[in-house]
């Protein structure tokens, strides 16, 4: 049987793989697909964990589900954004979206 | 009415007309007048009332059982003060006498300010009335007396003093008699300034009051020292055989001068007595005060006020002779009878040598209080209080006498016109007999009653006592010094009826002098009938060796004081004293006779030739006010201009305050440059100044680039993580 630690690694390396995207990418849209990398490597660890540390109990399972609700939900806010921002400034460049700036 | 109300009431009556006169009637005259002279009838009533259910329960019974009522007055901690009134022989005699003084003197008043005369051309509030110019029938112009311009101000103050008098007299225990003392202490003050408009009076009303005020001084003390003593003031308490045993016996605080309490006490309240009855060395208030008008200088301060004086040491009595056994002198009864004989005979040879009709009268005052105290000195204090009373008519009568007589003689100054003719200077008089013969014969009573006139007159009796009480207790030295001094009284007393109503006027205005108004001559007819008859009361049972059974009296009055059931010590008669008494009196009279009767006009005093040096010696009063200018007054001015103001006041004190000013000044100097402005003022803008560079620094990183700020959260998740691993590990 495949080791745990092997599953973490996989989880690690697709998250490092999202944070990259968010922090280097400029499109706004990639900037979403990167956290959607991150929640599913953090679902991979809560799947590999129930699997391997409590078979027995659910609560791995449904934490995920839960994930995948939320970040579903957080996609569809997100594209939202970017979208109205797109038809305001003609972009989706993130740089560029500096309305907090003082 | 009951008598302790009736005693109660007594005193009211002057205090309701005070306050009304003051109050509602003082542009009124003859209103102001007519309540005071009511006001004076009324407790005149009262007192005649009082004293003669006082003879009905007769004075045995009376001293053991006096009229009395009291109630708590101020509370003190778990007890009270109490006032009260006390009515026993003692005082029933004393409220007779100034009853009738009072009265007397207050109707004599209503002539002496010129009631009735027109206002003065020129006179104004302070100053005394200087005549007024009248236009008669036949167009000429005359000089009369004029009204006096304060008129109703007398009155009131009469009545005022007459309330004090009364409280005095009739109150039950030291405390109220102290206030009653007081109330008149200030009455005297300003009936002395009566004519405030006068340097002299308002000099001599101060005089009175600051010396007087040593005296009270003392006796303030002295009544504190008896109050934590004895716990009470009330005479049913201080003078219980109980506290008079114990004060005799324990000694004085501090052990002073190895006095007991009884005698320390004694002393203290006899203080207060020296202030008030002008004996040395506080005489010198006395004199001057006959800067007052003379209703007040009889009144005041010759039958009534400086009285009080010796009527306190004769209550007191028991206290002085504490712890004496019979005829033997405390320590307090010798400095009595020192300071007593002592001032009969110093006073009496200065009035030798007055000129001042009204001095003469004053120096004598002095000198028969002197006597008093002298005979409470050797124990003969039934003696004191007749001679008390005696003396309270006479001089009363005297004054008034000398009233009506400067009376006269202003009539002729204004008469005449002729302004440098000082209506009080005997030199000045003479040949009143004819002119003023009411007031000659009175005076002339009142003078033989002073001067001991044998077998007659009041003095004569009281004074006799008074000497034989010194002569039956071996007290030598008394005897003859008082002896001395009557000899000089009833010389100096006839010197100056000689020189004031015997021969022919020495001026123009003594030859225009006339009588007075009835207001005056009644009065002074009253006195003389008393300054007579007083003395009756007081003739000695065994007088001569005849069995005259119980025809003295007066003696009643030592049941006052002594504890029920002791028979009060009578003298046996003796000669020796008698013939003593006669001896001086006629000698005295006799000689003040020849030496005066050739006496004329701008001749220089037949004395002044026998003593030489020592006369003016006597009229400059033995220098005593000379004295105590350089001794006290000149110290006290200089005490408080010279140190206190300008060392103590301007130097020390200022000084002090200036320099703590500055030292404020100059730390406030340092403060500020040194703290205020560079750290405090200069931190905070400094503070200021960061915070703001510190924010435009912070701002540089709000770029609003999400990306950024996510760059940097990892940057710190990393390290925060390394740092927890290694600290971890």
């Amino acid at each position: 049987m495949i080791p745990l630690s092997w599953y973490l690694i996989l989880a690690a390396g697709l998250f490092c793989l999202g944070l990259y995207g968010v922090l280097a990418r400029k499109n706004a849209v990639a900037i979403l697909m990167g956290i959607e990398l991150m929640l599913n490597a953090v679902n991979i660890n809560l799947v590999a964990f129930w699997r391997y540390q409590e078979p027995l109990d659910v609560a791995g399972q449904v934490f995920a589900i839960m994930v995948f609700a939320v970040s579903a939900a957080e996609v569809a806010v997100g594209l939202a954004l970017v979208i109205s921002l797109y038809r305001r400034r003609r972009s989706v460049v993130a740089e560029n979206m500096d309305l907090l700036r003082w | 009415m009951q008598t302790e109300t009736l005693i109660w009431l007594i005193p009211l009556p002057p205090l309701v007309a005070f306050t009304l006169i003051v109050l509602v009637t003082n542009k009124n005259r003859a209103l102001s007048h007519t309540l005071g002279v009511g006001a004076a009838f009324l407790s005149w009533l009262g007192a005649i009332v009082v004293f003669a259910r006082a003879i009905g329960e007769g004075f045995h019974h009376l001293g053991e059982a006096p009229f009395a009522s009291a109630f708590n007055w101020l509370p003190l901690g778990d007890s009270f003060l109490q006032i009260g009134v006390r009515i026993d022989p003692l005082s029933a005699v004393t409220l007779f006498f100034v009853g009738w003084t009072v009265l007397m003197i207050t109707l004599y008043s209503i002539g002496y300010q010129n009631f009735g005369a027109p206002k003065g051309d020129h006179d104004r509030p302070g100053l005394p009335p200087h005549g007024a110019t009248v236009t008669d029938d036949h167009g000429h112009k005359h000089t009369v007396p004029s009204v006096e311009p304060n008129y109703s101000r007398f009155f009131a103050f009469l009545g005022l003093f007459a309330f004090g008098m009364y409280v005095l007299v009739v109150s039950d225990n030291l405390l109220t008699l102290f206030v009653g003392w007081e109330i008149m202490g200030l009455c005297s003050y300003l009936l002395i300034g009566f004519w405030y408009a006068r340097e002299s009076a308002r000099a001599a009303a101060i005089k009175a009051f600051m010396t007087t005020r040593v005296g009270d001084v003392f006796m303030l003390l002295g009544l504190v020292y008896l109050y934590s003593e004895a716990g009470s003031l009330s005479y049913h308490v201080i003078f219980s055989p109980e506290v008079l045993e114990r004060l005799a016996h324990d000694p004085a605080v501090g052990g002073l001068l190895g006095l007991t309490a009884a005698g320390l006490i004694g002393i203290l309240l006899f203080i207060g007595t020296v202030g008030k009855s002008a004996q040395f060395p506080l005489h010198v208030w006395l004199p001057d005060a006959m800067e007052g008008p003379t209703p007040v200088s009889a009144m005041i301060h010759a039958a009534t006020m400086v009285s009080a004086g010796v009527y306190m040491v004769i209550r007191i009595f028991p206290i002085l002779s504490a712890g004496s056994d019979h005829g033997q002198m405390t320590a307090a009864m010798t400095v009595l009878a020192v300071i007593g004989a002592f001032t009969a005979l110093f006073s009496a040879t200065i009035a030798l040598a007055q000129n001042d009709i009204k001095r003469v009268l004053a120096y004598s005052t002095i000198s028969q209080l002197g006597f008093m105290i002298a005979a409470l000195g050797i124990g003969a204090y039934v003696a004191a209080a007749f001679h008390l009373m005696t003396h309270a008519f006479f001089k009363a009568l005297l004054f008034l006498g000398s009233g009506s007589v400067i009376h006269g003689m202003e009539h002729g100054v204004l008469h005449t016109g002729d302004h440098d003719v000082d209506p009080q200077d005997m030199r000045n008089m003479g040949g009143l007999r004819t002119r003023m013969p009411v007031t000659f014969w009175t005076f002339l009573i009142g003078g033989f009653a002073l001067a001991g006139f044998p077998l007659v007159t009041a003095g004569f009796w009281s004074k006799d006592e008074i000497l034989a009480d010194a002569w039956a207790h071996q007290h030598y030295t008394v005897f003859i010094t008082l002896a001395v001094a009557a000899l000089l009284t009833a010389f100096y007393t006839m010197r100056q009826i000689t020189m004031t109503f015997l021969g022919e006027p020495r001026t123009e205005a003594a030859r225009h002098a006339h009588e007075t108004p009835w207001t005056m001559t009644l009065p002074l007819a009253v006195l003389a009938v008393f300054a007579i008859v007083a003395g009756w009361i007081g003739i000695p049972n065994d007088f001569l060796g005849l069995d005259l059974g119980e025809i003295n009296f007066f003696h009643g009055v030592a049941y006052t004081l002594l504890p029920s059931g002791i028979e009060p010590p009578g003298i046996t008669f003796h000669i020796i004293p008698l013939l003593t008494s006669i001896g001086v009196a006629g000698l005295g009279l006799y000689l003040g006779w020849l030496v005066y009767r050739g006496y004329t006009a701008g001749a220089s005093d037949p004395l002044q030739k026998a003593l030489g040096p020592v006369y003016k010696v006597l009229q400059n009063k033995y220098y005593f006010d000379e004295l105590y200018d350089f001794l006290f007054v000149r110290p006290a001015k200089w005490i408080s201009e010279t140190f206190v103001y300008l060392w103590l006041d301007r130097g020390l004190i200022d000084g002090i305050l200036h320099t703590l000013a500055r030292i404020a000044y100059w730390l406030g100097g340092i403060f500020r440059n040194r703290l205020e402005m560079p750290i405090i003022s200069e931190g905070a803008d400094r503070l200021g100044d960061g915070v703001r560079d510190f924010g435009w620094l912070l701002r540089k990183s709000q770029t609003g680039n999400v990306q950024g700020y996510l760059n940097i959260g990892l940057v710190l998740v990393v390290v925060i993580g390394v740092v927890v691993v290694l600290l971890l590990n």
